[in-house]
């Protein structure tokens, strides 16, 4: 049966959120009042590398406030094993590397907890830190992911055989081949570092202890509740009835907040040791020095390509800095190398992949995850051709791209679980045309000329991209309506800025026509649904989207058919609008959403009406068994100074298609948070290390964010290429603006500077370093 | 218990005095916060960058992670739950940030909004680029500040209306 | 990163400040606006064990102009400064550079005095005072005295001020209506630290520099003019060609630090180019 009313799927509605966020009533992790609730620091490793021998807390100890401080000795009790069980299986792992709670004999990078101090308040727990005394034997540490796969490089874990944590490959086609036949070679290496996800909110636990029925609460900001729940299950071996996690309002996820942190046991461990609600609100020094996020890779490659440009083959390595431990698996140089490809057909495609394990923080995906250094390598390679062959930037990669005649395009690249990678719908030659005519593509080598006589130096840079999103195995979703006739959608989906619940609001009410005030979400409760995952890889519009449609859709099939039997009328002839199910054409008879729920929630000795089973409530897991490839191209107009190697970005396109859209205002969102990312990973944002691993970058100062006044006004169009994949026909979006945007910038201050010769790269690209490449060329 | 300096100190928080004993080593934003449970104002960062914790002292924006609570002793302060006229009513910089995506996760919110309450007030029909100088000292993670700078655009719109 | 412990005396008398400073053996420190102190007692990295708070200290918030130039109560706030419209005339290269100090938040609080005395070594107000051969008024428990700018900036974060003393003005010398000047500054974001800065002027005597003063801020361990590159431009006609050979003396005069912002080398580049800038837009005021 059709939804009765103009479908609210593809309109801007503001958001649910919205209203107590702007009247600072959000509830977030440092907001939640934990009544008698301790406060935790963590002394956290002053050294990259050492042996630890000795913790002497007794002075920490004594301080007035301190109520106790805990080492891993202290933890272990109320532990199953020495270390956290991950289980993120993988082939390529040669061996596990689990993170640990607190450090036990040896710490691994600076930044690493060895040991936690529980006190009154978190300013009497820091002061308590400058009290603790470690008894360290420094060791060597690896500092370079390249120069740890060398012989004779010092381990990063004694407890390790070597550095090699993981190798893959991707490997098909005849390379060699390949390369023999062609008219050009092109070698390139590039070495890129991505920052951290830095969302303005820091992390932070609070744990709640019910001695009447002996559970634990962890409130926790992380993007995966139910996988918490599951590691800390196994971890402290207790029955899943005991244990809830639940995120409040979350201020921004973008990654981090997805992997299980050493801080995400040891909170719950103390408070079944002293039996006392804990919190923990990490600061900022910790966030940069402790929170995991990506680093760098190291990329050597060759492009084949004929003599018109077309590509034969790519070959090469790339050496992937993976930290010291595993706490999120192996996929993130998996995911750069395959989205290497994008919208091209790459005939033939060798690369190995070597993670190393350094004396640094955890390596683990923030938003882009990977694909962002791969379309960059390939499209770097791309503007490369184009010089070489003597062609244009914009032909190469239409002599390149998969048609849409082509779709579904299965790619000869293999995925994590062995399926193939196909790419569902999606026309990128239109997508590409489109762009460069927002951008003005024909007119500006014009609008060049001139700047260049007024002593300006403006280009403007060209990339496209695909993205992976929708990853399953399945989503969870609840929907039901209670005798209240109020509406509860429970979903394993979480929400950390991205506008989730209004998403899933709108899909709701597009079907049940109800108001959006009437519906209530909850998001991220291990207690409001048994099972679920979270906010990663831009998934939960289709996962959770397609699972609260579906929800709905049995939930009105229900609605109409024990109304049909409480009216005595025919299903056929009746309608859902407006909260109500009613007559045709005649809208006094009707029976309630409400009206409906309580019938069928059941009076005790009284069937319930025409023999439909209890409750107006419906539970999807949706499956999505395929990954849905959303894509876009970017078009970036920039300016460079050649004798300061600055770089200002003047105007932003991005056209985009994430298949059907929900909410165009949500959309555009993603789209233009994922560029300043972009932005960022691309200019700015660097996490420096001295050669013995001290961190160097730990303010805002020295680190830096793109600002209000270095994001350039950003212009989003849309396609909507539906996918056959899901019956909404949605695709996500959340990363996608990340992905092109380094490529595209690079090409832009390559383009303004062609006159130069100048080539670009590594990233970031840092005014010191645009200068250095400005008079290397010259 | 802590050992620790102390001070009575009397500050007017969203037209509400309220006179406390607090350890002189608490900043203003953990006072707001935790004194006086007024959770909207935000910490981000603690050293003064991320502009999340931006207050209102005397009408002035401030960053309250930079101030001790007792150097606003005597003093007027305005969060972001005093921005609103009323519990059912926004004030049209929130009205503008709602129908503009000004925001996502809400975690700088409150720092942009108090930061743009003082700047349209000093200038009050600006251009797009004074409001990316303005706000420059307030970093989002979530919008790339599109949205932001079109609230504060139509933000300013609005309150002209709104005053003629 | 909570405040480490400390005492707080929040004084209404200069005398009583001092005083405090006096008794706590350089342990204590005096808060302006505390927008560079109170991050580094967040990272503790300063400790101080007693804060003297400055706001209740009378007369030291006025910005007074007159025939001798512009003087600067310590407190003077950076808002303060851009708000104030006669500076426009009476000291537009002081108007100009403040316009560069960091962000409206910060702005509404940090002073003038406060920047002097933390003496980062990138900061736009003791570039200011070095290029413009201000006088820094201070008191302590030995009593008043004048401090040259050159003599009070002795390197990064280090001043010539004794621990019980405190700056009570700024006096910068009259600025004439036909003064040529130039601001430059390099930094990634808008209200950053400078990774280069130059604050420059000269006078116009027969159509030739005179009196160049340049100074450069952000590059070396202290803010300093820079002696040959205004030798360079005195006396002579100044036009582009000049501007390019000026800012190639300081280039090679300065002595730029390395860190990991940028290298000694790009900071001598820039420094140039910045000169060189400043004044070619000197050149057109």
């Amino acid at each position: 049966m059709a939804p009765t009313g103009p479908s609210l799927i593809g309109r801007r509605m503001i958001r649910v959120e919205d209203g107590p966020l702007l009247r600072g009533r959000g509830r977030f992790i440092d907001d939640l009042d934990i009544p008698g609730a301790l406060h935790v620091a963590f002394l956290r490793s002053p050294v990259a590398h050492g042996r630890l021998k000795d913790i002497d807390a007794s002075a920490a100890k004594a301080l007035p406030g301190v109520h106790a401080v805990l080492s891993f000795a202290d933890l272990r009790p109320v532990l199953t094993g020495d270390r956290i069980p991950q289980a993120l299986p993988s082939g390529a792992i040669r061996f596990d590397v689990d993170p640990i709670v607190l450090a036990k004999d040896e710490v691994t990078y600076v930044g690493e907890p060895v040991a936690m101090v529980v006190a009154d308040s978190r300013r009497v727990a820091e002061d308590a830190l400058a009290l603790i005394a470690l008894d360290l034997d420094e060791l060597p540490a690896v500092t370079d992911p390249v120069a740890g796969l060398e012989y004779g490089a010092p381990k990063a874990r004694l407890d390790c055989p070597d550095n090699l944590v993981a190798r893959q490959s991707i490997d098909y086609g005849d390379i060699d081949g390949a390369f023999a036949k062609a008219a050009h070679r092109i070698k390139a290496r590039f070495r890129l570092h991505k920052g951290g996800g830095h969302s303005i909110e820091t992390r932070g636990i609070a744990v709640r202890i019910d001695p009447v029925d002996d559970t634990l609460t962890i409130h926790a900001n992380t993007q995966l509740p139910h996988r918490a729940k599951q590691i800390l299950v196994a971890a402290l071996g207790i029955g899943e009835q005991r244990i809830r996690v639940v995120a409040p309002d979350t201020g921004g996820g973008f990654g981090p907040k997805a992997a299980f942190h050493p801080e995400e046991l040891a909170l719950p461990a103390a408070a079944l040791l002293l039996r006392r609600p804990l919190k923990w609100i990490e600061d900022r020094r910790e966030n940069f020095v402790a929170a995991v996020g990506e680093r760098d890779q190291d990329w050597d490659m060759e492009m084949a390509v004929d003599a018109g440009g077309r590509m034969l083959g790519l070959r090469g390595r790339l050496c992937h800095d993976h930290g010291s431990c595993t706490p999120y698996g192996v996929a993130l140089a998996y995911n750069a190398g395959t989205n290497v490809i994008g919208p091209y057909v790459l005939p033939t495609y060798r690369l190995d992949i070597n993670w190393c394990l350094t004396n640094f923080v955890p390596c683990a995906p923030t938003r882009g995850a990977g694909r962002p250094q791969g379309m960059y390598v390939m499209e770097r390679l791309l503007d490369a051709v184009a010089e070489t062959v003597g062609i244009a930037r914009d032909e190469v990669r239409r002599r390149n791209m998969i048609q849409p005649t082509q779709m579904p395009y299965a790619t000869p690249i293999k995925q994590r679980d062995g399926s193939t990678m196909t790419y569902d719908s999606g026309d990128y030659p239109e997508c590409q045309r489109r762009a460069l005519e927002a951008g003005g593509w024909a007119d500006f080598p014009a609008r060049q000329a001139a700047a260049r006589k007024a002593g300006r130096y403006i280009g403007l840079g060209l990339a496209n991209y695909v993205e992976a999103t929708g990853r399953g195995p399945f989503e969870s979703a609840g929907l039901r309506v209670g005798a209240s006739g109020k509406i509860v959608i429970t979903t394993g989906a979480s929400a950390q800025g991205q506008g989730t619940k209004s998403m899933l609001v709108q899909l709701a009410c597009d079907v049940l026509g109800v108001a959006p005030e009437s519906i209530e979400v909850i998001a991220g409760d291990t207690a409001g649904i048994a099972l679920g995952f979270g906010a990663f890889a831009s998934r939960q519009a289709v996962t959770a989207g397609n699972a609260v449609h579906q929800a709905a859709i049995a939930v009105r099939e229900k609605a109409i058919q024990t109304a049909a039997e409480m009216m005595e009328a025919s299903a056929e002839d009746l309608e859902l609008k407006d909260g109500a199910v009613q007559v045709k054409g005649v809208p006094h008879m009707k029976r309630t959403l409400a009206q409906i729920a309580h019938a069928i929630a059941g009076v005790p000795g009284f069937a319930l009406p025409g023999g439909v089973t209890p409750g107006l409530a419906a539970s999807i897991d949706f499956p999505a068994p395929a990954l849905t490839y959303c894509n876009g191209t970017h078009i970036c107009e920039a300016e460079a100074d050649p004798e300061t190697g600055m770089v200002r970005l003047l105007r932003y396109i991005v056209v985009h298609d994430s298949g059907r859209i929900i909410n165009p205002m949500i959309v555009d969102g993603q789209v233009t948070g994922a560029v300043a990312h972009g932005i960022g990973a691309t200019l700015y944002e660097w996490m420096r290390f001295d050669s013995q691993g001290q961190p160097q970058t730990v303010t805002y100062g020295d680190y830096i964010l793109p600002s209000s006044d270095t994001v350039p006004p950003i212009e989003v169009i849309h396609m909507e290429s539906p996918t056959p994949l899901n019956p909404l026909g949605v695709k996500g979006a959340a990363e996608s603006g990340t992905i092109a945007a380094p490529a595209a910038i690079v090409s832009a201050v390559e383009d303004a500077l062609h006159s130069f010769g100048v080539r670009i790269r590594n990233l970031p690209l840092t005014p010191e370093r645009l200068l250095a490449s400005i008079q290397a060329a010259g | 218990m802590e050992m620790t300096d102390k001070r009575t100190i009397t500050v007017s928080v969203n037209g509400t005095k309220h006179t406390k004993e607090v350890p002189v080593r608490i900043t203003l934003a953990d006072f707001i916060r935790y004194e006086l449970g007024l959770t909207g104002t935000h910490l981000g960062c603690e050293h003064g960058v991320c502009g999340a914790c931006t207050i209102l002292l005397d009408g002035r924006s401030a960053r309250s992670c930079l101030m001790l609570a007792v150097q606003a002793d005597g003093h007027e302060v305005l969060t972001v739950e005093g921005i609103a006229p009323g519990p059912d009513a926004l004030h049209p910089l929130q009205e503008a940030f709602r129908d503009n995506h000004g925001l996502q996760c809400g975690f700088c919110t409150p720092g942009m909004l108090t930061t743009l309450l003082e700047f349209l007030g000093d200038n009050p029909d600006p251009t797009e680029q004074e409001v990316r100088v303005a706000i420059s000292g307030n970093l989002c993670r979530c919008t790339g500040y599109q949205g932001i700078v079109l609230a504060a655009l139509d933000a300013a719109k609005r309150m002209k209306a709104g005053r003629a | 990163m909570k405040l480490p412990p400390f005492e707080y005396a929040c004084p209404t008398t200069l005398n009583e400040a001092i005083a405090l400073l006096a008794n706590h053996s350089g342990e204590a420190k005096p808060l302006a606006g505390g927008q560079s102190l109170m991050p580094m007692m967040a990272f503790r990295i300063a400790q101080p064990s007693l804060l003297v708070d400055l706001r209740k200290l009378p007369g030291m918030k006025e910005i007074k102009i007159g025939p001798d130039g512009v003087r600067l109560g310590a407190l003077v706030r950076w808002r303060d400064v851009i708000d104030d419209k006669r500076l426009a005339v009476a000291h537009p290269l002081l108007k100009e550079a403040i316009s560069h100090v960091a962000h409206y938040q910060i702005r509404n609080r940090g002073t003038v005095g406060g920047s002097c005395a933390h003496a980062d070594p990138a900061s736009e107000m003791p570039g200011i005072a070095q290029t413009c051969e201000a006088e820094f008024s201070v008191m302590g428990k030995a009593g008043a005295r004048t401090i040259k700018a050159k003599d009070f900036f002795q390197g990064a974060l280090t001043t010539a001020l004794g621990a019980d003393e405190i700056i009570t003005e700024i006096h910068l010398p009259a600025w004439p209506a036909a003064r040529r000047y130039g601001f430059q500054e390099f930094a990634r974001r808008r209200g950053d630290f400078a990774m280069a800065g130059v604050a420059l002027y000269y006078d116009l005597d027969g159509g030739k520099a005179a009196n160049a003063h340049i100074g450069v801020f952000g590059v070396g361990d202290c803010q300093r003019r820079l002696p040959k590159a205004e030798a360079a431009l005195n006396g002579k006609a100044v036009d582009e060609a000049l501007a390019v050979k000026v800012g190639e003396a300081a280039a090679a005069e300065v002595e730029p630090q390395e860190d990991i912002h940028a290298s000694a080398a790009y900071r001598r580049s820039l420094t140039g180019t910045l000169v060189e800038r400043a004044i070619k837009a000197a050149m057109v005021r």
